[in-house]
């Protein structure tokens, strides 16, 4: 009944009612924060300044930004990048999963394998590979392959296996942590309807993981890519060690510094944006609907820029 | 005619607590079997033990004819392996209190997964037949969207699709309007209702005393791990003979 009221209270030709006078008050100054930025610009110039004015040969850096031998040691840089954290991922499944399993002797290897390769710095590590002729004079994998050590571990070889083996611990407890993440009753139903172990833990287990493990992940990706410019320690050339050693050669050492300082933040930068839809992908059926991506979020925003122009056209 | 679940003196314990304490019960083919009792009493365990979820301790349970997680030969009980126990689960559905739906699938992947991925068959096929058990269950505009998409009432409901895609001979119902809105709850008895008169058997630990009274066949009332009173639902509800029964009933009823 009170619907009847109110239609009849909205007026009976249908004219919209008029909106009520919108609030006109005089905002809070925030006095404080005209303050802090004006501090904090000035600073920052400051610091612009000095850089600007420092025996800093600027123009050093664009005649070596695409040098071959920088770009080089660029791709040597991402090539160990990706094929470290490939074995740092799959590793780290490896032992996730062992750490998990009921089987007592495969989850004290794995937790003796983590305590280990988390607890000593990755510097020493990547020295130890590169000294182990120390004890193995000689790789000998029986009619496939004889070697002496120091011939066998390149700086390469060095840099692949100290870096993805040390990766592989963190990545076991991210795994582990998104494993543990996913609901038991996702297991159960899973299993009720007659799916197997290894089904249940690939089609159903692991896909809801990936929401966990991804964003964690990207991190890794992200210091990994600057780790690798540890290696330069084991003699190989990936960005850091051609930086330097161009610095030395051209007399402009620090500005080549700068140089690398470039290249890994623009690298860092591209796979952030990866990361960003990669999320994306695995947040399907989390939320009800997706957030946008920033495309989406552009066009959307002159969309609503043209709707709103020609309503308050339409209303002058 | 085999019983489709029989319990011979099921025992079941989590640690030192005893949750079975010798559990004795029949469901006949094709009857629509309610568990009531407070909760702690054991009929959500006992209906877990009946697709092997949970390990019993001691008794006997078969189901089909066949014992559940073991084999037996001679006077010799050998565990079953776990692909064995998940070849005979195809043949149970299973709805739970929480709906368990997968999240990252739309609605009618959920119900095409358990088809493709264990019976092996098409995509296409599993998805028609799919589609047309969201209809039954009155969901096939909803085919599309993803559980959190979807109320409450709507999961539950294709919960027990997802189940029936797997054609199972028994279905097993873990109180699964007990998460639900009061005005959710009869959309999901509906197609429990239908179920029912289409000749499915069916365990159903509920607390819906409406539910079991006029869809039951059978019912048993338990508490603290035991089988107080069983009968039929219409007599079990109005008249109690055990003292246990009667407090309980006149707490919910």
């Amino acid at each position: 009944m009170t619907v009847d009221i109110d239609k009849t209270a909205g007026g009976p030709s249908g004219t919209p009612p008029t909106p009520p006078e919108a609030i006109k008050a005089i905002p809070v100054r925030h006095y404080g924060r005209y303050v802090s930025a004006v501090v904090a610009i000035a600073l920052l110039a400051a610091v612009v300044y000095a850089f600007s004015q420092g025996k800093i040969n600027w123009g050093a850096i664009p005649d070596y930004f695409f040098d071959d031998r920088v770009l080089t040691g660029m791709g040597k840089t991402l090539l160990i990048t990706v094929l470290a954290m490939l074995i740092g991922i799959v590793g780290g499944i490896l032992l996730a999963v062992m750490r998990l399993s009921k089987n007592p002797v495969t989850s004290s290897i794995a937790w003796f394998y983590i305590w280990f390769f988390r607890g000593t710095p990755v510097l020493v590590q990547l020295v130890v590979w590169f000294n182990l002729g120390l004890v193995f004079e000689y790789i000998n994998l029986g009619p496939f392959y004889r070697d002496e050590w120091s011939d066998f571990m390149t700086p390469f070889l060095t840099a692949l296996l100290g870096l993805g083996l040390n990766e592989a611990a963190y990545m076991a407890e991210i795994c582990r942590a998104g494993l543990l993440a996913v609901d038991e009753g996702q297991t159960e139903a899973a299993h009720a309807l007659g799916m197997s172990h290894s089904k249940t833990l690939r089609r159903i287990v692991v896909p809801q993981a990936m929401r966990v493990i991804v964003p964690p992940t990207g991190n890794e990706v992200i210091n990994m890519l600057k780790t690798t410019s540890l290696v330069s320690v084991v003699q190989y050339a990936e960005l850091f060690r051609v930086a330097q050693d161009i610095g030395q050669t051209s007399g402009a050492p620090a500005e080549m510094l700068f140089l690398a300082a470039a290249w890994y933040l623009l690298l860092t930068s591209v796979f952030s944006v990866g990361q960003y839809y990669l999320e994306r992908h695995y947040a399907r059926g989390s939320s009800r609907s997706l957030p946008p991506t920033p495309l989406q979020k552009i066009r959307a925003n002159l969309f609503s820029l043209s709707n709103r122009s020609s309503t308050t056209g339409g209303a002058a | 005619m085999t019983a489709m679940v029989k319990a011979e003196g099921v025992h079941k314990s989590f640690g030192a607590v005893e949750v079975l304490k010798g559990i004795d019960l029949e469901v006949k083919q094709g009857e629509v079997f309610c568990l009531i009792g407070p909760s702690g009493s054991g009929k959500s365990t006992f209906l877990r033990c009946i697709n092997h979820l949970e390990k019993i301790n001691a008794g006997r349970l078969y189901v089909d004819g066949e014992l559940v997680g073991y084999r037996q030969k001679g006077d010799k009980l050998y565990e079953l392996k776990d692909s064995e126990v998940a070849v005979k689960r195809r043949d149970i559905g299973m709805v739970f209190q929480r709906f368990n739906l997968f999240p990252h699938m739309t609605a009618v992947e959920n119900v095409m997964e358990a088809p493709v991925q264990v019976k092996g068959m098409s995509r296409s096929q599993a998805r028609d037949r799919a589609r047309a058990l969201l209809e039954r269950v009155g969901l096939g505009d909803k085919a599309g969207n993803y559980p959190s998409q979807l109320s409450g009432g709507q999961q539950q409901r294709v919960a027990i699709a997802r189940a029936l895609a797997m054609d199972p001979k028994l279905m097993l119902f873990d109180e699964p309007t007990s998460a639900l809105d009061p005005e959710l709850v009869g959309d999901v008895l509906d197609v429990m209702r239908d179920l029912a008169e289409s000749g499915m058997t069916m365990v159903v630990v509920t607390h819906e005393m409406g539910f079991a009274r006029e869809v039951g066949d059978s019912l048993v009332f338990m508490d603290n791990g035991v089988v107080v009173e069983s009968g039929n639902p219409r007599d079990v509800l109005t008249d109690p003979q055990h003292d246990r029964t009667k407090a309980f009933l006149s707490k919910v009823l």
